[in-house]
């Protein structure tokens, strides 16, 4: 965890207010958007570069528009590269003809079609990532569970999925304490080289109580909220407010962005 | 970020359509019969109980503990979720733990979730549930059989759905069986092994607090033989067809290029866009690249102006 690590855990909330246009859109036209666009991503053929390049810029505009601010967005898109790594393989099962030769051990031959697949992976995934933090970063939890209503996912399930956030932080604070005491308690050292105390599997083990403690109080809490909630009137249906209307202009936002990715979709069938 | 097996979470450009669409459908089935199978059993509890588990489990994900050299063993919650919830439960914990952490950490995809969802949770969980009730069954309900099922079932769900990633990439033809199938299980063979100890940690904490959480019988948690089976035929099937797929390839490339039929027909990547070539430009390479930032600086330059003009508005009224 790179944010500090005794803090309350608020700053865990993706999102973050801004006074832009993305954040004033619906969350479900933005929630639609998002997921069209990681799907003509998806879709768009290997080694396409330029549509690359025209589907980094529609994402960079959002970006831009968003007022969320190019450098961070971009900082933390290139987060889930590392997983890149999965198709490594390709760059030397790609076929003929061979890009380069690495001069490690008898040679190992690097193949152009693999290079320029493993290449095309790597964009499209971060194409995807940018979108997908825009997303998260410019709609507010609530909105988020409006738009899943209206995409038809069960109510039930998106209760539960409300009620999971709500008490991520306080479950997250839980853990903070446990390791915080844990800290204390087992030899950790400030000084950088020092060892951990115990050998691996006693820490393994510690780590699994804190599991099991954590996991206890959670049930007790399920029971107690609950109690709550049916001392509230809370009877197993899930009452909600009807969804608000979306205003004309935002229908327009919709269909001419899907318009775009269509055209991009067409360019990518065509050439 | 909270959570760290992030090895485990497809992000998404790796899997094919085709492969994700049929990941998202079979998670949805098993998301839709699990909502109703715990709703019977659980009835107007359902939504705190699972809620708060799922809570649960996304922060338990934040427990660690230093094995060697910078590394940690990481826990990912399925196999616990399951022993004392039960499968059906457990998968709709873990579909809220993975698609939060694709919604809002971006940790995994959002077209990948469904492949996502189907390995951690549904596999994950089915998978814990046969192992640790075939072996405790053969154990007895001793102490010693409790904790050895859970490490069994713990390492178990990793290993499987491990190699239940390698399998998906290999046949969205993102990498190659033959060398993501050992990797990843080697790896996660690994991983697992802290996944088993954090669980058996965990279980001894319950069994000595709530011992009718570990112990009670399966039923009241909606599992059944035919799970049982389901379960341990899962593990069995990836286990076998992994090395298979390893071994004969041809079979996953089939299904990759079936996928992939769109980008072969196209041939090499710079004969693609003849009509791309900017005048002026020779090399039709740079010129493809040319021709594609100009776009990319035409619509930047009409964002960044909207964008302007909006602060323009705003400015005044401050």
């Amino acid at each position: 965890m790179a944010a500090p690590q005794f803090m309350h855990l608020h700053y865990l909330d993706p999102y973050q207010p801004r006074d832009s246009v993305v954040h004033a859109l619906d969350a479900r036209i933005k929630l639609s958007l998002a997921v069209a666009f990681i799907l003509v991503v998806a879709l768009m053929p290997m080694g396409a570069w330029a549509l690359y390049a025209l589907l980094l810029a529609l994402s960079l505009s959002v970006i831009v528009l968003s007022e969320l601010g190019v450098g961070p967005v971009l900082k933390r898109s290139v987060l889930a590269l590392p997983f890149v790594l999965a198709a490594a393989p390709l760059l030397i099962t790609g076929g003929l003809p061979t890009l380069v030769t690495l001069p490690i051990g008898g040679g190992i031959p690097i193949s152009a079609p693999g290079a320029a697949r493993f290449a095309s992976i790597a964009i499209k995934s971060w194409l995807s990532l940018q979108m997908a933090i825009v997303l998260a970063s410019a709609t507010s939890f609530p909105q988020l569970l409006l738009a899943m209503r209206a995409l038809r996912v069960p109510k039930l399930f998106v209760a539960t999925f409300g009620l999971m956030w709500r008490y991520l932080f306080v479950l997250a604070d839980e853990t903070q304490r446990m390791l915080r005491a844990r800290a204390a308690r087992s030899g950790v050292s400030g000084e950088p080289g020092r060892k951990v105390g115990g050998s691996v599997i006693w820490r393994a083990r510690v780590a699994g109580a804190m599991a099991g403690s954590l996991f206890l109080r959670a049930i007790e809490r399920g029971d107690r909220i609950y109690l709550a909630m049916a001392s509230r009137g809370y009877d197993g249906e899930i009452r909600s407010f009807p969804m608000p209307v979306i205003p004309r202009a935002q229908w327009v936002v919709l269909f001419a962005a899907f318009f775009v990715l269509a055209l991009l979709l067409g360019l990518s069938l065509v050439f | 970020m909270l959570s760290k097996p992030a090895e485990m979470h497809i992000p998404d450009g790796f899997l094919s359509v085709g492969v994700s669409i049929a990941l998202w459908i079979v998670a949805l089935i098993f998301i839709a019969i699990s909502l109703r199978k715990v709703n019977q059993s659980l009835g107007e509890r359902q939504v705190p109980l699972m809620g708060v588990l799922a809570a649960c489990i996304f922060a338990g994900q934040m427990l660690n503990f230093t094995v060697a050299g910078g590394t940690s063993g990481h826990l990912m919650g399925a196999a616990l979720a399951t022993i004392l919830i039960g499968p059906w439960a457990s998968i709709l914990v873990m579909t809220c733990v993975v698609g939060a952490q694709a919604l809002l950490f971006q940790d995994g995809g959002l077209l990948a979730l469904g492949g996502n969802i189907v390995n951690m949770g549904i596999i994950g969980s089915f998978v814990s549930y046969g192992i640790f009730t075939v072996i405790k069954r053969l154990a007895g309900e001793r102490r010693v059989g409790v904790f050895l099922s859970g490490f069994t079932a713990g390492w178990t769900s990793i290993v499987v759905a491990a190699l239940a990633v390698a399998l998906q990439l290999a046949a969205s033809g993102t990498t190659t069986a033959n060398i993501a199938v050992p990797t990843m299980g080697v790896v996660h063979m690994l991983i697992g092994i802290g996944e088993g100890l954090i669980t058996v940690g965990a279980l001894s904490v319950v069994y000595a607090a709530r011992r009718d959480l570990v112990t009670g019988d399966a039923p009241a948690k909606g599992g059944n033989r035919g799970l049982v089976i389901g379960g341990v035929l899962i593990a069995v099937l990836l286990a076998v067809a992994s090395p298979l797929a390893s071994a004969f390839p041809d079979g996953l490339e089939w299904v990759a290029e079936q996928q992939g039929f769109l980008d072969k027909a196209q041939g090499p990547a710079f004969e693609l866009f003849p009509d791309y070539v900017v005048p002026g430009i020779q090399n039709e390479a740079l010129a493809t690249i040319a021709a594609g930032l100009l776009g990319m600086l035409i619509v930047l330059g009409a964002a960044s102006a909207l964008a302007w003009s909006r602060r323009k508005r705003a400015t005044p009224s401050v």
